[in-house]
């Protein structure tokens, strides 16, 4: 019992009041809703009783248009056509089996294509119209028009279709626009795609689908009670999708998917100061618009066993070992660790052998390359010498380092799917192989190879990192969103710590053997080196290839051709001020110098605004 | 509190005429009655919706046993062994919440359930009876009207909940809660100068609060200040059943002889939008009657909540009876056109609803609180 005083007679009277009260309040509620019945049930029954027994009022979606995909200079990349669809209308037609069997005999229709009909069918409103076939040709049309009158609710209806104008031209970036499956259709906002056919599958069509589709709009119309439309009521246009521009330059990508020529491989070019990916090459690429509108099974078999393998996005998920363009990053992570200085030399005889150890680990400079410093190293591409520095450094200091450049995890770029790559540790050979790490397996991680596995991808954005004394701005395609003809707002991801920079000269005598690997007469791609307007400083690799087993069934000369290794080269330029940072790769091309580094000459140059040599 | 003189209330054996055999079961006729005869309209109405699928039928009865069940069960317990145990039980509800928040299963992208072992649990239920208990305890024992610093306390009880749920989100649970801590105050005697107090301060957050919604939370009060907004989601829906009803007119078309919902026009016809079905198969009328029957259990509900004795059961009462009446008014002025489209199903009427139990229990907590009253004298 606490101290205040309680009336209860008085709360007793004080809550009958507030009681009566209520009581007022529910009963008045009680008349605006018999009220709002009166309304409706007597002095509008006519009016409703009319709309629901003579003429109905659907609602049918106006499906928002895509928005466009632009490059960094107004190139469109993904637009929408407008294109014929025979449409069904469910709710409209008694008997659907008849039907589509009637309209079999007048226009070209798939088992596949009434599959995906019977599936839309118990997903939609029965009075949406849904397609059944897209892209009619005009004798399908014509055909179909003269027999209109026999299919009620049945139309043909101009729908837009994603195109994509450059074909294969950077479709592993871009991606492309599917029908909707099942799958899809458990994640989606039914009511905003109740309209839409398409959603996108891969690529930057699938990353930024929220973006480019849109908001979905409505038609109310009366129809009467065969289904046809008496008039439009009322509409709320649609809110068409966000326009994308990215930051790829088209004319480097047409540049150097043209160098490839045939060959398979992957190039990735990135702005280091922005993060923004200027070209992203994936090669053998494939031609987007074949599945828009749904491949056909013969075609798509093709593309999927075909040994260049054209559906595999190389730079984003192919994984390659680094080979020697990692050893600008050891180098660094030498000097940088001070284990090593930029005068102390290394004889190189040819071969190199751990203490207690038989066995010779090669140069591929079988007479050797003499007494080597850092810069000679680079230049030359001597594997002694870092054999020698991996040695001292150890699989933990080189493995802690190299993670600082992203190696080993994802990019975080704007693209699903992303490998990791490989960065091999103690840790990970105990986890994953239950074995302990053999002095022998860091000798050769030195030289990129090894356990070591980088995606083209990754490759390109270290050596961003390398341009730009350790500064992370992770890489991303899309430059800017606008729902105009203008670009509106940046988007950039937040970026990863910065790699701490001990000593700036570290940095830049790597930089500077870089740029000695193309200039200098001894450098391994001094023939890109001639008559730049630039300093580039770039880095030659060769992996070799494990991937294939001989037991495979292959044409012997493809075999051949298949196990030779891959040519890799990274670079950026100008080397003092880097505006483009690359990585190329081309699969079973030989030496670096060969094949990657030309065509990452080809594209700075392009990039750069210069002429050919 | 004085200790009331005490007499024994009528038990089993009390064989004097069927109510008070009712009686003798701590039930109250009146509510009984008027709670079977919604659930048999419920019923029939559903064997119409759900186009005579028997399946469902009976799934909505055996639901309609087990929340009967729990009213009854409710109904035995004299209200002061609750009284004891209230701020356990709101605390414990709190915790639970606090739970969901932290590691609550995500279902329909909101955090509402928490998995205990055998069975999901949601509770925001618990909360829905938690928070009309606690407040009506914490003010049973302060003079009425509350002074400032009780209603301050009063109302922490209910905001936190309510902060809790709506961040589940579950926006429309929430401002149930919300109302139903509001009537234990209304009723308690607020002075009349907070409650203005108190709508000016909720209508000067306003924008803090919309700050802090989600985006389909923003969209719905979009859509409830101009349903056109979204004529394809909720939109879609509202205009259906207005057609339904408005064309049932004054008779109604009969019992399964409705075409707008039979047409499958009309969506969500066995759950929130069952009332439609029924306004256009049973017209004006069967509203009417419909509505008398819902009028009659709130007027009960509230003669109750007067007759209670003390001030704990007479607010529990008067909350729990006004929130019933929110809930009918909510949802079929929803399906009418006069109110936002929320999710809350009509009582006892529409199919499903984990909400049914909760609110038998509150009407299990009602007639206890008539039944087990002690004669002073007559």
């Amino acid at each position: 019992m606490r101290l205040t005083i309680k009336d209860h007679i008085r709360e007793s009277r004080l809550f009958n009041e507030r009681a009566a009260f209520a009581l007022v309040a529910v009963l008045l509620l009680l008349m605006v809703g018999i009220a709002r019945l009166v309304y409706l049930q007597i002095i509008s029954h006519e009016h409703f009783s009319t709309l629901s027994d003579v003429n109905r009022i659907s609602l049918v979606p106006v499906p928002p248009t895509r928005g466009l995909i632009y490059d960094r200079n107004g190139v469109v990349l993904a637009q929408n056509l407008p294109a014929f669809s025979l449409v069904l209308i469910p709710e409209q037609i008694s008997d659907m089996d008849a039907t589509i069997s009637e309209l079999r005999k007048l226009v070209t229709i798939s088992d596949e294509d009434v599959r995906r009909f019977h599936r839309q069918v118990k997903q939609k409103r029965a009075f949406n119209s849904i397609a059944l076939r897209f892209n009619l040709n005009d004798e399908e049309i014509a055909r179909f028009a003269v027999r209109r009158h026999l299919f009620p609710g049945v139309e043909i209806e101009a729908r837009a279709i994603r195109n994509y104008p450059l074909g294969t031209l950077a479709s592993h970036a871009i991606g492309y626009v599917g029908r909707i499956n099942e799958e899809e259709l458990r994640d989606i906002d039914a009511s905003n795609y109740s309209g839409t056919d398409f959603i996108g599958k891969t690529g930057i069509e699938r990353f930024y689908e929220n973006l480019l589709h849109g908001q979905v709009g409505f038609k109310q119309i009366e129809t009467n009670a065969y289904g046809r439309t008496l008039r439009e009521l009322q509409q709320s246009a649609p809110t068409p999708g966000k326009n994308l521009y990215l930051s790829l330059d088209i004319g480097v990508q047409r540049v150097a998917e043209a160098e490839f020529a045939g060959r398979r491989g992957a190039a990735v070019a990135i702005d280091p100061r922005s993060g923004e990916v200027i070209a992203f090459v994936s090669m053998p690429g494939f031609d987007p618009n074949l599945f828009v509108t749904g491949i056909d099974v013969g075609t798509y078999s093709e593309l999927q066993t075909s040994l260049d393998r054209p559906l595999f996005n190389r730079a984003l998920r192919g994984q390659y070992p680094p080979g020697s363009t990692l050893k600008p990053f050891i180098g660094l992570a030498g000097l940088e660790s001070n284990k090593i200085t930029l005068d102390a030399a290394t004889f190189c005889p040819g071969w190199y052998r751990l203490p207690g150890d038989p066995h010779k680990y090669r140069d591929w400079k079988e007479r050797g390359h003499g007494f080597t410093t850092m810069d000679k190293a680079i230049v030359e591409s001597c594997d002694v010498y870092f054999y020698d520095l991996a040695s001292t450094l150890g699989i933990d200091l080189m493995h802690d380092f190299l993670a600082q450049f992203s190696f080993g995890q994802p990019t975080g770029i704007d693209l699903r799917d992303e490998s990791s790559g490989l960065l091999p540790s103690r840790q990970w050979k105990r986890a994953r192989r239950g074995q302990p790490w053999y002095p022998g397996e860091t000798l050769i991680t030195g030289i990129g190879q090894g356990y070591t596995l980088t995606t083209p991808l990754q490759l390109a954005y270290a050596t961003a990192v390398l341009a730009t004394h350790g500064a992370h701005t992770p890489p991303h395609l899309l430059r800017a969103v606008g729902t105009g003809g203008t670009p509106q707002t940046e988007r950039l991801p937040a970026p990863m710590t910065n790699v701490p920079v001990k000593s700036r000269g570290n940095w830049d005598a790597i930089i500077t053997a870089m740029r000695h690997v193309v200039s200098s007469e001894r450098g391994t791609a001094q023939a890109i080196g001639r008559k730049a307007p630039f300093p580039i400083a770039g880095k030659t690799g060769t992996a070799q290839v494990f991937g294939i087993k001989q037991d495979e069934k292959y044409v012997e000369k493809d075999v051949a051709e298949r196990l030779r290794d891959h040519s890799l080269f990274i670079a950026f330029a100008p080397a003092e001020d880097p505006r483009i940072a690359l990585a190329v790769m081309v699969e079973n091309a030989g030496h670096g110098s060969t094949a990657a580094a030309p065509l990452a000459r080809k594209m700075i140059d392009q990039y750069l605004g210069n002429p050919p040599p | 509190m004085t200790p009331l003189p005490h007499r024994t209330p009528p038990r089993w054996g009390d064989r004097r005429g069927p109510r008070l055999l009712v009686r003798g079961l701590h039930l109250d006729f009146p509510l009984l009655a008027g709670l079977v005869l919604l659930s048999l309209a419920g019923l029939a109405i559903l064997y119409s919706s759900s186009g005579r699928n028997m399946d469902m039928v009976i799934g909505q009865a055996m639901r309609l046993g087990i929340a009967f069940t729990v009213m009854f069960v409710l109904a035995q317990i004299p209200l002061h062994h609750i009284e004891r145990w209230v701020p356990w039980l709101f605390g414990i509800a709190l915790a639970l919440l606090f739970g969901v928040l932290l590691f609550g299963e995500i279902g329909k992208g909101a955090q509402r359930w928490l998995d205990i072992g055998l069975f999901r649990f949601q509770p925001s239920e618990m909360m829905k009876l938690a928070v009309p208990m606690m407040v009506s305890w914490y003010l049973a024992d302060r003079p009425l009207p509350p002074s400032a610093r009780h209603l301050a306390i009063a109302a922490l009880i209910v905001v936190v909940p309510v902060v809790l749920i709506a961040k589940q989100p579950d926006l429309g649970t929430a401002l149930l809660i919300a109302a139903s801590g509001v009537f234990v105050l209304l009723l308690a005697g607020v002075r009349w100068k907070y409650v203005a107090l108190l709508i000016l301060l909720v209508s000067a957050s306003a924008p803090l609060f919309w700050y802090m919604l989600h985006d389909y939370q923003r969209m719905r009060v979009l859509i409830f200040l101009n349903p056109e907004r979204d004529p394809l989601g909720s939109g879609y829906h509202i205009i259906q059943s207005k057609i339904a009803i408005g064309s049932g007119g004054i008779y109604g078309k009969g019992w399964l002889n409705g075409t707008q919902s039979h047409l499958e026009f009309l969506p969500e016809r066995s759950t929130d939008f069952i009332f439609a079905v029924f306004g256009e198969e049973f017209g004006f009328i069967g509203i009417l009657f419909l509505l008398g029957i819902y009028t009659f259990i709130v007027i009960r509900g509230l003669y109750i909540a007067t007759q209670a004795q003390d001030t704990f059961t007479r607010l529990l009462s008067g909350s729990l009876i006004l929130t019933f009446f929110v809930y009918t008014f909510v949802n079929t002025g929803m399906v009418m056109g006069l109110l936002p489209v929320v999710g809350v199903p009509l009582p006892l009427i529409s199919f499903g609803g984990t909400s049914m139990v909760t609110l038998m229990a509150s009407f299990g907590i009602i007639m206890s609180i008539h039944t087990h009253r002690k004669l002073l004298s007559t």
